[in-house]
């Protein structure tokens, strides 16, 4: 399967590389130049930020332009490990129940004034105030006490060890000396903000840009592009003409854009494109307490029945890759041996054999105890690629003798009046995959529900013990140990049947350098690009 | 006249009020609310931080304290806090959106009419001539073809391919260190196509009606009377059937009165207009009901305007009318 699927793999890209006449566009061809501090990066947002008080802030509009003005007390760098941003260093204590964070001297806010941890505890405090609406306060809930016994040490203590703690202490630190005693949600800094970051803001014209500027002082030194501009453009098409306009250094393709329309040389001349595993994936999950999908041989003939290569090349048109668990391929968590269900119809047919579904009615279609076997996928509208996925899915079921009915609603609508009421067959949907792999909210059997993420109702007692055990250590190799064990259960319950991860795939402009593909990315060291200085525009 | 205007002023406020309230209704029949548009499939949200969201925004009241409150408050003419995580007031983010609506609309109105009206005329004249019907395949062309499509078109061959002309937005980077004039430039560029497709699309609708009022007009028994006196044609088309032919087109003035703020969600979206049209999806689809309340009572109220206003226009022109008979 690892063969095939890298055959295929290897075989696109070989084709990309030779349409066109040039080779694929992975590393920059224009010579490096030297670095020069200057110039602006000019990205696109389909949608307009809404909050920059991080804490406030749901949507990745908000999220990415944030990113770059404050710091959490840690950050995941570009090889996805955990390492100290505010903080310098930090220690877990024996037990595991304390965090000890020792915190960079001379950190300046944008405003001046130094950072100390004070800001942290005044961060903890506003997310746990019940006053606050916020989405991010449960991981904090976990808190027992938290204490700033100098300017320079902040210390947390749990009531029980909790892995994902760390975690979260990569969220944006807010500046006590201009929130405290103030209502947060009337805050000016809400549009104003002030942090720490590589950029300071500058200006915000309401549904048209985000303007950021390099801030001199950040501890890690100046950013060389001076600024960084947020174009709001909500149409995607808009963008990419924005983009090839020269309008725009840099944004997302969708796959027919990286695979069919940028092949040309103009624009491999004026763009390096890169392509890296996105952290998300798309599953087709059943709703266990359907009759109909009680039975795991069930589950396991519609994984066999189903070609994901198929999807792979068909949606994603071989920009990504086929999932078997949900976690992403190649982070530690990721249990490389494990795989799911090959396609495989005649096994299908038998496990749905060996499930009792043989008779096969004058339609084609399996019956049992006079039942046809017929369900609906359900998925959410403006999703192409889950439409096409579940099209793709419907005929391959047939073929074994599964009729399949599609159901396109709008997100609402489906969370409300079908994924809430639990009220489904079938889904095909997404989740994205967190840095850290604690998956206690999808997984496990207490979160079952109402309006709780394991909608599907899943319960595995072997899965909530490993659940259980992974979060309460901060020992990786033990964690690693649980989250193996569980990619492992669950290939073999399917649940969901794990569809596909597929590529980001970022584009920009050529006259940026320094740019370092990694598995978090390319924007992990965005302070480090830079612009010739014979080649600046802005 | 001052009697009819009162009455239709009196009118309108139990009008109002009955849109506001059926407008809070139906926003709130559709599924999903303010709160699950914000939380819904995070991982990091339980329900007891659901609940806690819903007090903040008062959704845990019931339905009629909320409209209570809400109508309370816009009494005092304050539409409240948007629920989107800006919390912004909503009057501050539709002061924000309205002159480019409204600049852009007036402009593309001007042209609309300023086109649509010689083109009706000259059509109704040339009455199934070659150029008549060229006319009307150019117009029809305008009905049927999609604005996304012909947006897009104009957009890559006039930004991309040829380059003249800025594909989205209202300003050039660095636009705020250029003279006045340049800056004025700047934006009249980037308003062109925009408002070419926004025209477009309507002349069809405008210049057909304008043909057929004005031939409508110039089968009259004046005009048949006119040109026998022995006018010449000029003097007859424009002296005396135009002003006629001209009334019910100056009446549609008054209904795109509340067109002006709408917006289009399509366009603007295309062309990265930050307009009303952008906005009021946005809060749709937020469940952001502070926000599309707001947005809807501006346009109910400006609807009612521009019918009070088009009836005051066909009262002075009709007596009648005015004086309550028909």
């Amino acid at each position: 399967m690892t063969a095939r699927l890298f055959c295929c793999l290897a075989a696109l890209v070989t084709l990309v590389s030779c349409s066109g006449g040039t080779p694929p566009a992975e590393l920059p061809r224009r010579g490096a130049g030297a670095p020069a501090y200057g110039d602006a990066l000019v990205v696109g947002t389909i949608g307009e930020p809404s909050n920059l008080i991080p804490l406030l802030a749901s949507d990745s509009a908000s999220h990415d332009v944030a990113g770059n003005v404050f710091n959490g007390l840690v950050k995941y760098d570009k090889n996805l490990e955990l390492v100290g941003d505010l903080a310098e260093s930090w220690q877990v204590s024996p037990d595991g129940l304390t965090i000890t964070f020792r915190l960079r001297k001379g950190v300046k806010w944008h405003d001046g004034t130094e950072f100390t941890s004070r800001d942290a505890l005044y961060t903890y405090r506003v997310t746990i105030d019940p006053k606050t609406p916020t989405a991010y306060a449960e991981d904090f809930k976990q808190v027992k006490s938290a204490e700033a016994p100098d300017r320079y040490t902040f210390r947390v203590t749990y009531g029980k060890p909790f892995a994902p703690a760390l975690a979260s202490w990569g969220a944006g630190i807010l500046p006590a000396h201009l929130l405290e005693g103030k209502d947060i949600t009337k805050s000016p800094l809400s549009r104003h903000p002030v942090g720490t970051g590589p950029y300071r803001f500058k200006e915000w014209i309401a549904g048209q840009k985000v303007v950021l500027e390099a801030f001199p002082d950040y501890f890690e030194g100046r950013p060389y592009i001076d600024r960084f501009v947020y174009r709001i453009i909500p149409d995607t098409s808009t963008m990419y003409l924005e983009l090839k306009a020269g309008g725009l250094d840099m944004m997302g393709l969708t796959p027919v854009q990286y695979a069919r329309q940028t092949d040309t040389p103009d624009f491999l001349a004026r763009f390096n494109k890169f392509r890296y595993p996105a952290s998300a994936y798309t599953y087709l999950g059943y709703n266990l307490r359907n009759p109909l999908f009680a039975d795991r041989r069930v589950r396991q003939a519609i994984a066999c029945a189903i070609n994901k290569d198929e999807i792979v090349h068909g949606v994603l048109l071989g920009l990504g890759q086929v999932a078997h668990g949900p976690f992403k391929p190649g982070t530690w968590p990721y249990n490389p041996s494990v795989r799911d269900f090959g396609y495989d119809p005649a096994r299908a047919k038998a496990l749905l054999a060996e499930a009792g579904w043989h008779a096969v009615g004058p339609d084609g279609i399996l019956t049992k105890d006079g039942k046809p076997f017929s369900f609906t996928i359900f998925t959410n509208q403006g999703n192409d690629q889950r439409l096409k996925t579940a099209q793709i899915i419907q005929r391959r079921l047939a073929k074994v003798g599964i009729e399949v009915k599609i159901r396109v609603l709008e997100w609402a609508s489906l969370l409300t009046n079908f994924i809430d009421k639990r009220n489904f067959d079938a889904l095909i949907m997404g989740w994205t995959i967190p840095q850290d792999p604690d998956i206690f909210d999808v997984w496990h059997s207490s979160k079952t529900g109402p309006k709780e993420l394991n909608f599907i109702g899943f319960k595995n007692a072997e899965v909530d013990r490993l659940i259980e055990e992974g979060r309460s250590t901060f020992d990786q190799e033990k964690r690693r140990r649980c989250y193996w064990r569980i990619q492992e259960i669950l290939a073999q319950e399917q649940p969901y049947t794990f569809l596909f991860v597929p590529d980001a795939l970022p584009v920009v402009n050529a006259r940026f350098r320094g740019i370092e593909p990694a598995p978090a990315g390319i924007m992990h060291n965005i302070i480090r690009w830079y612009v010739p200085k014979e080649e600046q525009v802005h | 006249m001052i009697t009819y205007l009162a009455k239709r002023l009196i009118m309108m406020v139990p009008l109002l009020l009955g849109i506001t309230l059926i407008s809070f209704v139906v926003i709130r029949l559709a599924p999903g609310e303010p709160v699950e548009a914000m939380t819904a499939m995070s991982p990091k949200i339980t329900a007891e931080t659901r609940q806690r969201l819903r007090e903040f925004y008062g959704l845990d009241k019931p339905l009629h304290v909320q409209y209570a409150t809400w109508l309370k408050q816009v009494a005092t003419l304050d539409f409240g806090r948007s629920f989107a995580p800006d919390n912004r007031p909503v009057t501050d983010k539709i002061k924000e959106r309205i002159p480019v609506t409204i600049s852009l609309n007036v402009i593309a109105l001007i042209l609309e009419f300023g086109l649509a009206i010689p083109i009706g005329i000259f059509a109704a004249t040339h009455r199934d001539t070659l150029y008549d019907k060229g006319i009307t395949i150019f117009v029809f062309l305008g009905f049927a073809v999609p604005t996304f499509w012909l947006a897009l078109l104009l957009m890559y061959f006039f930004g991309v391919k040829l380059g003249w002309l800025p594909i989205s937005g209202l300003h050039s980077l660095g636009s705020e260190t250029l003279s006045p004039m340049a800056w004025f430039v700047d934006l009249a560029k980037h308003l062109i196509l925009p408002v070419s497709v926004a025209t477009f699309g309507s002349l069809a609708g405008l210049s057909r009606y304008m043909r057929s009022t004005m031939l409508e007009v110039i089968r009259q028994d004046y005009i048949t009377t006119a040109r026998a006196k022995g006018l010449t044609e000029r003097a007859v088309i424009y002296r005396h059937a135009l002003r006629n032919a001209l009334l019910p087109v100056i009446t549609l003035l008054g209904f795109s009165l509340p067109g002006l703020i709408g917006g289009s969600v399509i366009f603007e979206t295309i062309f990265a207009i930050p307009g009303m049209g952008q906005l009021f999806y946005q809060g749709v689809m937020g469940r952001d009901y502070p926000l599309v309340m707001g947005i809807l009572v501006i346009g109910a109220f400006l609807t009612l305007v521009g019918n009070l206003l088009a009836d005051l226009c066909y009262a002075m022109a009709d007596p009648r009318i005015r004086h309550g008979r028909g």
